[in-house]
């Protein structure tokens, strides 16, 4: 009995210990295009299966696609400009069910590890937004000073 | 001759990157310690991503067979 308790005290601590090492990726997701933000929700499933902390900072068009059920809404999907000629492509793919819609994929990387998402508060005030506008996968509101604390030590960074 | 049972198969053929490896994570976690998951997959990318993440994760890759277009993880859960 005394055996199993002190074992279970060092699980505690191994786990305790994992999550302080833990390394960081952080993501800046400023673009609101369907192909970026697919990049970016796939990039924060590796992270996550990858046993590291994942932090997203939702900002502009990256939040702007954020709003509750914007997501959903295929036809208002856009590819990013400078790859116009393959959104044809593109299309076919996620209509096809080929490509899994992309809030689907960071609710799953959510699910499975530390996956945070951070709404930009300069973003919010600019557009007016409340939390409460926003898909519920975002957990916070938080300005660049904060993010910055957080990502400074990050293993990898990402400006998508 | 393979010398385990496999606990559950998961056909995760068709599914994009990172598709087979979440359904594979999902199995694992609702499996328990000792059982076989079995996934095939036809994703490129999980050639490398899968057995990656089965080292990292601290399970035990039991084999890896080519299905035609297809591969088949074996896959222990070891923790």
């Amino acid at each position: 009995m005394a055996e199993a308790i002190v074992n279970e005290t060092k699980e505690q601590e191994t786990s305790t210990q994992r999550e302080a090492t833990r390394q960081k990726m952080s993501i800046i997701l400023y673009s609101g295009t369907v192909d970026k933000l697919t990049a970016a929700s796939i990039l924060a499933t590796g992270g996550a299966a990858m046993d590291m902390q994942v932090n997203i900072f939702l900002t502009f068009w990256g939040l702007l696609a954020f709003r509750k059920g914007a997501w959903k809404e295929l036809e208002r999907q856009k590819i990013s400009a400078e790859f116009a000629e393959y959104a044809p492509m593109m299309m076919e793919a996620m209509q096809q069910g080929k490509v899994k819609p992309w809030m689907e994929v960071l609710r799953e990387a959510k699910e499975i590890g530390d996956v945070n998402v951070y709404a930009c508060g300069m973003t919010m005030d600019l557009f007016g937004l409340k939390l409460e506008d926003l898909e519920d996968v975002v957990t916070a509101v938080q300005g660049v000073t904060g993010f910055v604390a957080e990502a400074k030590d990050s293993a990898i960074t990402l400006f998508i | 001759m393979a010398d385990y049972v496999v606990h559950r198969e998961i056909d995760a053929r068709g599914s994009a990157c990172p598709g087979p490896l979440m359904e594979l994570i999902r199995a694992l976690k609702a499996a328990e310690k000792g059982q076989v998951v079995a996934v095939l997959s036809t994703d490129q990318g999980s050639k490398v991503d899968i057995p990656e993440w089965v080292e990292k994760a601290g399970h035990k890759l039991l084999a890896t067979e080519e299905d035609g277009e297809a591969t088949r993880f074996v896959v222990e859960k070891a923790r």
